[in-house]
């Protein structure tokens, strides 16, 4: 856009300048690692920037970036979509949900298509709001559809003990929080998906700290950059990753050290650790099961748990998506490599949350045309 | 999970639960500000203190000097490099100048 | 006392319009005099027909063909920063128009009123109904008036159709871009868009940000004087600048291409697009055109749309090329390139 007054901690890691110089950089630094890469960008907020600003073009040829499944929209099991429109189906439930939720498909409908058939969903941009909510409704139930990684789950957890303070009553989460760890475990543990290196997602760091990366790396001997998501960010990012692979060292360096602070956020991490179960992510030792990525309310707080508070629809023969979409969202296939991208997976009528996320994978593909067209 | 602005805080709104008024490009929102707050840095002492937020929390207060370290070294990263001839694009007739 | 006032609420409460004002009877007829005619100007000497009676002597000269086009208007909330349904109703249908190459002349106007709406929000309603169409120079010259059921509707529907006339030679289509033209529009976008994402305060954002609504058809007849042979021509309602960019590409069969650089968004707009995740370019306008000029006119309908009030922040921001055809391609400022493609359904804000 053409800038007017420029955004601050924005604009300055968007300056097309800086970043024609740091994409010299790059290939200039290139040649001393000498080989093919595969570089994975964990988020999905890193994906839509590289596909957004057309970034994956200007690398490079040898590199290869592998779109990782931080989207947590996009690993949301379809029967958790389905149990969101029963709790919303119910009269006295305000089913309130961030917007990415909204167009995700269970197995037959989406929750704005539940909106659309008399279900009372009303999206939110705080988890505040719905608490809010709740105090505005007292006749009602509200139920805060809770999804996200760690950067989200502060939010949550601050928001279930102001309910606590306040003795808000008829305010519930139906907690679909899960971890990044056993997730990014799931991906390293590929055998077939061998990667050079890892673009950690920031805005999980800022929350968690750099500590359980170190371990990653070290675990898997893999060179890590812990980056910011404006596209000056991920261009240093990348050039650091180069540094590492040239020098032959993984450890983990933190690009976005103006956001991410070394330990954490100690009242998040606090607060998470009150009201949710965690001992799995943050005591990981790499013996955990990726199963394990799930989040649970702690007893204390189990009736402000949905789950707990209202009988939800068991595990149903669910349409499972077809087997692509966990490929891709696991980086072992291209999106457009899947024989579904664009002909009967279009985002008009999506066969996954992948194609209809505004992070997934496909989704960003398709939308910015990462199409033979534009070369 | 990505989703964060970062945005100046301009007012204490609320001090009993938390919330500041924060502001970026003219546009405000009141955030809640628990966890950028404690004992030696309380919400009294952040106005034009610039955070970052993400759903309606402020989660992390931006260090300006790690900015500052972060844009001289891109700077210095463009002296040492050279300019590929592929990237010195001809501006379109079409750019706006001086905006 | 008339009877209007026998059912009035002795109480204090405003009155409000009921069932009984849409039944046609004498409470209807007190209505449509009392909030509409007397608004809209004054009913012709032998009184209200069913039907307006418009001089075809005055479609005889300037133009060869006839314009019509409808449009309903369901905006909620009813009143928003900068604008009102009632403005949107009028400029909608005359911008329609316009960008065919019509003179506006006359509209209709149909209502349906929830039962329960105040008389008065109906009258604020009409007045700024009345003030865009003077603003416009056009006449709403018929209307109905329909009151249903609570909850049959959403406060107030407003259906507005519009006629004007076609100027000989002025010949305006979506499939007449051709490498070499020229994009132009005529301003700031998203500013509708940004201005009704939140004006229901559920995002509880603060913001000075305004409705563009505006008519647009004084600016299209300046800018057809300077160049009669202009190729494309659309407002950018729903869906932004990147729905219309792909209508053109996909009905002409060319690629538009567009400097990323070159796309004018006021600050408050970017910010409140990067809070919540959208993209300007798909978020609604109500006084923002497109227009795909010949590169030899290009200038002169640039200056001539700078010189009215209603296109001083106009701008080129791109041209039509031959391939990829049917694409819109967006030429980012670090020298990459991108896809505009077509939204499937509404932008919703996100978090991720």
């Amino acid at each position: 856009m053409s800038v007017g007054v420029p955004m601050k901690y924005v604009d300055e890691f968007r300056d097309p300048q800086r970043a024609r110089r740091l994409i010299a950089a790059i290939h200039a630094l290139y040649p001393a690692v000498g080989r093919p890469l595969q570089l994975m960008e964990f988020c999905g907020g890193h994906t839509q920037t590289l596909l957004r600003y057309g970034i994956e073009r200007l690398l490079p040829e040898g590199i290869e970036m592998v779109h990782g499944p931080g989207c947590p929209v996009c690993v949301l099991p379809r029967e958790r979509v389905d149990g969101a429109i029963a709790l919303a189906a119910r009269p006295e439930v305000i089913l309130a949900t961030f917007g990415d939720a909204m167009r995700v498909p269970g197995s037959c409908q989406t929750l704005l298509q539940a909106r659309a058939g008399g279900a009372d969903v009303r999206m939110v941009y705080s988890p505040l709001d719905a608490l809010l909510l709740a105090r505005r409704h007292p006749e009602r139930e509200v139920v805060f559809f809770a999804l996200g990684f760690e950067t989200t789950m502060p939010a949550t957890a601050l928001t279930v003990l102001q309910a606590a303070r306040q003795g808000v009553g008829n305010f519930s989460l139906f907690c679909n929080h899960i971890t990044t760890l056993p997730t990014l475990r799931t991906v390293l543990d590929d055998p077939d998906m061998p990667l050079d290196g890892l673009l950690a997602p920031g805005h999980v760091s800022m929350v968690v700290g750099m500590q359980p990366f170190v371990r990653v790396a070290a675990h898997y001997r893999l060179p890590i950059v812990i980056s910011g998501f404006e596209p000056l960010d991920m261009l240093q990012s990348l050039w650091l990753l180069l540094g590492q692979l040239a020098a032959g060292r993984h450890e983990v360096e933190n690009q976005y050290a103006r956001v991410v602070p070394a330990a954490g956020n100690t009242p998040g991490l606090e607060a998470m650790a009150r009201v949710f179960g965690l001992q799995a992510a943050f005591d990981w030792d790499g013996s955990v099961a990726p199963e394990a990525s799930g989040v649970r309310m702690r007893e204390e707080y189990a009736h402000f748990d949905a789950g707990r508070r209202f009988p939800l629809p068991g595990r149903q023969t669910t349409m499972p998506a077809p087997p692509q979409c966990e490929q891709v969202l696991m980086g072992r296939l291209h999106p457009q490599a899947c024989r579904h991208f664009g002909s009967d997976c279009t985002p008009a009528a999506p066969m996954g949350a992948l194609m209809v996320s505004a992070e997934g994978a496909c989704a960003a593909c398709y939308h910015y045309g990462d199409r033979e067209c534009c070369a | 999970m990505c989703l964060g602005i970062p945005a100046c805080v301009v007012a204490i709104s609320d001090e009993e639960n938390c919330l500041a008024l924060v502001e970026t490009g003219g546009v405000r929102r009141e955030v809640n500000m628990l966890c950028v707050t404690d004992d030696t840095r309380p919400l009294s002492s952040c106005v034009g203190d610039w955070v970052l937020v993400h759903v309606g929390f402020a989660m992390s207060r931006i260090d300006a000097e790690a900015a500052h370290r972060s844009l001289e070294l891109l700077a210095a990263l463009g002296e040492m490099a050279s300019e590929l001839p592929a990237m010195d694009r001809e501006p379109g007739p079409y750019e706006a100048s001086g905006e | 006392m008339s009877i209007a006032d026998a059912f009035a609420p002795t109480d204090d409460r405003e009155r409000c319009i009921t069932l009984a004002h849409g039944s046609g009877g004498a409470l209807m007829h007190e209505l449509i005099h009392e909030v509409f005619v007397g608004t809209f100007g004054a009913a012709p000497p032998g009184g209200l027909e069913d039907q307006a009676r418009l001089d075809l002597g005055g479609f005889s000269t300037g133009g060869d063909r006839l314009a019509l086009t409808t449009d309903s208007y369901v905006v909620d909330p009813l009143f928003f920063p900068g604008a009102d349904i009632g403005k949107l109703a009028v400029c909608g249908t005359v911008n329609d128009l316009a960008v065919g190459g019509a003179q506006p002349r006359y509209l209709s106007c149909g209502m349906i009123i929830e039962e329960g709406l105040p008389v008065a929000v109906l009258q604020r309603v009409a007045a700024s109904m009345k003030q865009a169409a003077d603003a416009a120079e056009v006449a709403i010259v018929t209307g109905d008036t329909k009151v249903v059921p609570r909850g049959a509707a959403d406060k107030l529907f407003i259906n507005t159709a519009g006629v004007g006339l076609i100027p000989a030679g002025i010949e305006i289509a979506a499939a007449q871009a051709r490498p070499g033209d020229v994009l132009i529009i005529n301003g700031h976008l998203g500013d509708h868009g940004a201005a009704i994402v939140d004006a229901r305060g559920e995002l509880a954002l603060e913001h000075h940000i305004e409705s563009d609504c505006q008519a647009l058809n004084g600016l299209v007849a300046v800018m057809l004087a300077a160049c009669a042979d202009i190729h494309c021509l659309r407002d950018l309602t729903r869906g932004g600048l990147a729905t219309v960019l792909n209508e053109f590409a996909r009905d002409s069969g060319v690629c538009l291409r567009i400097e990323e650089t070159a796309i004018p968004v006021r600050d408050p707009v970017r910010a409140l697009c990067e809070i919540l995740g959208l993209d300007p370019l798909y978020l609604a306008n109500e006084g923002k055109l497109l227009a795909v000029v010949p590169a030899t006119a290009s200038a002169a309908v640039l200056a001539a749309m700078q010189a009215h009030p209603a296109g001083q922040d106009s701008r080129i921001i791109g041209e039509v090329v031959e391939r990829p055809a049917g694409r819109v391609i967006l030429a980012t400022a670090f020298g990459g390139e991108r896809l505009v493609d077509m939204l499937v359904g509404e932008q919703l804000p996100r978090i991720c």
